[in-house]
């Protein structure tokens, strides 16, 4: 039953994915991300992480997408905005895609050697997840945080009227 | 059968006819209220006081002509109000409606068709998730996009305007909204709607505790809903009729209709979070059994909830709609940093009262 739901969801994911590339209309490109973050979120609660999944769904799918849904709306989609490249940009988004590629595959050989049963069940219940981050990984998630700010603050900066 | 499948089917099926009838009799009392503040008598003529008035709008919007845009988008045309309408009646899942009721194999009707599993108490609520509180934040932060795909998919500048209005007041309003809750959770420790609820036992209601959360919850929530004073994307003096101007027939009712379910559903959370939910003053001493406590219970959280409603039309009709600007500049530069402080101020009361 798991193991269909998880094909169904992976189906659904990796389709929503590919749909997102070959949309000819930002605007659907927009949506079917959505509904790639939705069943990422679904893949979260078939491995017990209910907070994990719900925070997915409302900083990816209800506040992110919302905002590039906004900044699409602004454009002018009916003009065809798609100019030619030159050859040196390709090159470039070619070699640094390829990279991409790279990392993502090294990542998920290394990954793939974790035995499923060493990963605890419930680590993704909000209060062990909350304990893991404010015992363990205090440092790096207070790093995070501060990067946040200064970013935000690096925004407001930029966009701020001498 | 199995019993308690049963029951969670009733609570489920129950759930959603109430959360429909409540709503499509709110667009009645709207009109009623409007009524009584303006001196005039409101709907009278479909059936005694009106009652039958909402039934005849149904029937009127379904009979319309139905209108798509020769430049809209089909698809997305079609997809905004099914959104708003999937997304305003999702939230009703985690509503703590009543108590657990107890119940005997012995006094149940037919009885030896059904198995009963080991438990005997029944929580009256479709789904007790221990992320209630943040499913609801989910539902409401994904609650815009039928707004923006209708708004975007009618090929309408006003239409364009008001969604964009609908998305930026939205995304404003919900952080704000989120850290007055979050001061709740702090005092709760527990992010499950049923708990927040069973600690506000009696008359020891959270209101008491957070008087400035609240008001700042509520602002939220009439902004969320996108009531006046905050109906700016459907601003009809500035936009025509905002997000829904190209929309015809049962798709504008469907958007209507969202309002109203969205507003239920608000008032059901304030009722549940600030106001006690099943909880009423002096419960323990009637004397009375569990199961009675937990029905009357079921009958306060109703009434709580249509105060609430009550509430929220009477704001609608007295206060003018602001400004986009000073819509704005009170979600950023008031409610946030209130909130902050409300939260600061809960972090130390917690603190030193623990």
């Amino acid at each position: 039953m798991l193991l269909y739901l998880f094909y169904i969801l992976s189906a659904i994911t990796v389709g929503c994915a590919l749909l997102t590339i070959f949309s000819k209309n930002p605007v659907y490109s927009v949506l079917f991300v959505i509904a790639t973050f939705f069943s990422i979120a679904g893949h979260f609660i078939l491995l017990n992480a209910q907070f994990l999944a719900i925070v997915q769904v409302i900083v990816y799918a209800g506040a992110i997408m919302v905002l590039f849904l906004t900044v699409l709306m602004y454009l002018n989609l009916n003009k065809s905005v798609e100019s030619s490249k030159p050859l040196l940009i390709k090159i470039a988004a070619m070699v640094s895609g390829g990279l991409l590629f790279l990392v993502l595959i090294a990542s998920f050989k290394s990954g793939l050697s974790i035995a499923p049963t060493s990963v605890r069940g419930d680590a993704g219940l909000i209060k062990n997840l909350g304990n893991t981050l404010f015992t363990e990984y205090l440092f790096p998630f207070e790093a995070t945080a501060v990067l946040f700010l200064s970013t935000m603050a690096g925004a407001i900066t930029l966009t701020r009227k001498k | 059968m199995e019993f308690a499948l049963l029951f969670k089917i009733l609570i489920v099926v129950g759930v959603f006819v109430l959360t429909l009838l409540v709503a499509l009799y709110s667009t009645w009392a709207e009109r009623k209220v409007s009524a009584i503040m303006q001196d005039r008598i409101g709907p009278n003529r479909a059936g005694p006081f009106g009652l039958l008035q909402p039934l005849a709008d149904g029937v009127k919007m379904f009979m319309k002509e139905e209108i798509i845009p020769g430049q809209a988008n089909r698809a997305l045309f079609i997809l905004g109000p099914c959104l708003a309408m999937l997304t305003a009646g999702m939230t009703s899942a985690i509503i703590p409606w009543g108590d657990v009721i107890t119940i005997n194999p012995e006094s149940v009707p037919f009885s030896e068709y059904f198995t009963f599993g080991e438990s005997k108490t029944y929580i009256v609520q479709a789904a007790d998730i221990n992320i209630g509180i943040l499913y609801a934040f989910g539902v409401v932060s994904v609650g815009v996009y039928g707004i923006m795909i209708g708004g975007w998919a009618s090929n309408n500048k006003y239409s364009l305007l008001g969604a964009i209005r609908a998305s930026s007041q939205m995304i404003s309003y919900e952080l704000a909204m989120g850290l007055s809750m979050i001061a709740v959770i702090m005092m709760t420790g527990s992010l499950s709607v049923r708990e927040i609820v069973e600690q506000q036992d009696g008359f020891n209601w959270n209101i008491w505790y957070q008087p400035l959360g609240f008001i700042i919850f509520l602002i939220c929530a009439f902004a969320e809903t996108n009531r006046a004073p905050f109906d700016l994307p459907e601003c009809e003096t500035e936009l025509i009729g905002g997000y829904h101007t190209e929309y015809s027939s049962m798709k504008l009712g469907f958007f209507l209709f969202a309002e109203y379910f969205n507003m239920f559903i608000s008032c059901a959370i304030i009722a549940a979070v600030y106001f006690g939910g099943y909880n009423f003053p002096f419960m323990h001493d009637l004397g009375l059994s569990d199961n009675a406590i937990a029905i009357i219970g079921i009958f306060v959280f109703l009434g709580k909830v249509i105060f609430g409603i009550l509430f929220f039309m009477w704001i609608r009709w007295t206060l003018p709609r602001f400004r986009y600007d000073q819509l704005m500049k009170l979600g950023w530069q008031i409610l946030i940093p209130l909130a902050i402080v409300n939260l600061l101020f809960t972090g130390l009361g917690i603190i030193v009262f623990k």
